[in-house]
C-alpha cells in the first residue's frame, strides 16, 4: 500500500500555509476494511493526510533536510464521516515553529463543507535519532513533483521556490548509472 | 495587567488542555513531569498555548536552559556546579531552584518545573 493520503498540493505558501486535495474513491482497502458494511474513509487517515501536508510545510522550510515526524494529536474534531466520491481539502497553517518542533492548526473541508478541525504538533528529529534520511533525494523528488509541490508553491512575495540542489543533482546521478 | 489569580487559571486551563488533565489536578505544587506527565513534546504545545493565552512570545531557552545544563563549565560529572547554580538563578528567577540545589543532578532538572513556576513566569513577561 501507498502510505501517501494526500494527491496533489492547491496551495502551498512557504511557512505558512499549505492546502492538499485528496479524492476518495471505492478502490481504497480502507473504505471496506475499516467499518464492513458501512464504507467509509476513516477519520485517522485525514489526521494522517493534515499530517502530511504540515509536515511536508515544516521540512520545506529548511529545503526538505529535517526530519519531521507527527508528535502529538491535540484536537481532532469531526462533524461528519466521508464516503467514496468525496473530496476533501485540507488546509494547514503554521502556528509556532522551533528548533524542534511545530505546530499547525488543520481545517478540512468535504465538498467545500466543514469536516474537520485539528491541531497537531510535530517533532523535528536531530542526529541523536540517528542521521539517516527518511527519504532518499532522487524519489523524495519525484513524490513531492507527483503531488505537484513544485508547480504551487510560492513564497509569500509570490516567487516560486526552487528546487533543491541536493534533489537535482540525486535524479542527475541516477539518470547516468 | 491581570491578578495573579487569572493568571493561574489561564495557565491551567492551557495545561488541562494541552495535557488532558482535570483542574483539581493541576495545583500551585504540582510539578510539570512528575505529577502532570508532561514530555517533551508536550512543553512544545503548553508554550505555544500560553503564548496565545498571554499574547507573549517564550523563547525556548528561557523556559529550557539547556545550554547550560550540557555546558562543561557549568556541569561536572553530571552535577551542576555552584558557578552552574549561580547561572540558572540568574536565568530562571522565576524558579524555585531550592530543591534542585540539594541535589543538582541534571538528570533532576526536569521534574524542577512547577505549575507555580511557569506562573511566576508569565507574570514577569506581563
Amino acid at each position: 500500500m501507498r502510505w501517501f493520503w494526500i494527491d496533489r498540493f492547491e496551495e502551498f505558501v512557504v511557512g505558512k500555509q499549505a492546502t492538499a486535495l485528496k479524492n476518495v474513491t471505492y478502490s481504497e482497502e480502507p473504505i471496506d476494511d475499516y467499518l464492513p458494511g458501512r464504507p467509509h474513509y476513516p477519520h485517522s487517515l485525514i489526521i494522517e493526510g493534515m499530517a502530511q501536508t504540515g509536515g511536508i510545510l515544516i521540512a520545506q522550510m529548511q529545503d526538505f533536510h529535517p526530519k519531521v515526524v507527527l508528535a502529538k494529536i491535540g484536537k481532532a474534531e469531526f462533524n461528519s464521516i466521508v464516503v467514496p466520491g468525496d473530496q476533501l481539502r485540507m488546509t494547514a497553517k503554521l502556528m509556532s515553529l522551533q528548533s524542534d518542533g511545530a505546530i499547525i492548526e488543520g481545517h478540512v473541508t468535504v465538498n467545500h463543507q466543514p469536516l474537520a478541525e485539528m491541531e497537531l504538533a510535530f517533532g523535528i528529529l536531530d542526529d541523536s535519532f540517528g542521521d539517516t534520511s527518511f527519504f532518499l533525494p532522487g524519489g523524495f523528488f519525484r513524490i513531492l513533483r507527483s503531488l505537484r509541490l513544485f508547480e504551487v508553491a510560492r513564497h509569500e512575495d509570490g516567487s516560486p521556490i526552487q528546487i533543491p540542489d541536493y534533489m537535482l543533482e540525486a535524479v542527475r546521478q541516477e539518470a547516468a548509472q | 495587567m491581570p491578578s495573579s489569580e487569572e493568571v493561574f487559571e489561564k495557565v491551567q486551563a492551557a495545561l488541562m488542555d494541552a495535557l488532558g488533565v482535570d483542574d483539581d489536578e493541576v495545583t500551585p505544587e504540582a510539578t510539570m513531569v512528575g505529577d502532570l506527565g508532561a514530555e517533551s513534546i508536550d512543553f512544545l504545545d503548553i508554550v505555544f498555548k500560553l503564548e496565545k493565552a498571554f499574547g507573549i512570545n517564550i523563547p525556548r531557552e528561557e523556559l529550557f536552559p539547556d545550554d547550560i545544563l550540557t555546558n562543561s563549565s557549568y556541569v561536572k560529572d553530571g552535577t551542576v556546579t555552584a558557578d552552574g547554580i549561580s547561572e540558572l538563578k540568574a536565568r530562571l528567577p522565576w524558579a524555585d531552584l531550592s530543591k534542585f540545589e540539594k541535589n543538582p543532578r541534571v538528570q533532576n532538572f526536569g521534574n524542577l518545573l512547577t505549575v507555580n513556576d511557569l506562573c511566576r513566569y508569565v507574570e514577569s513577561k506581563l
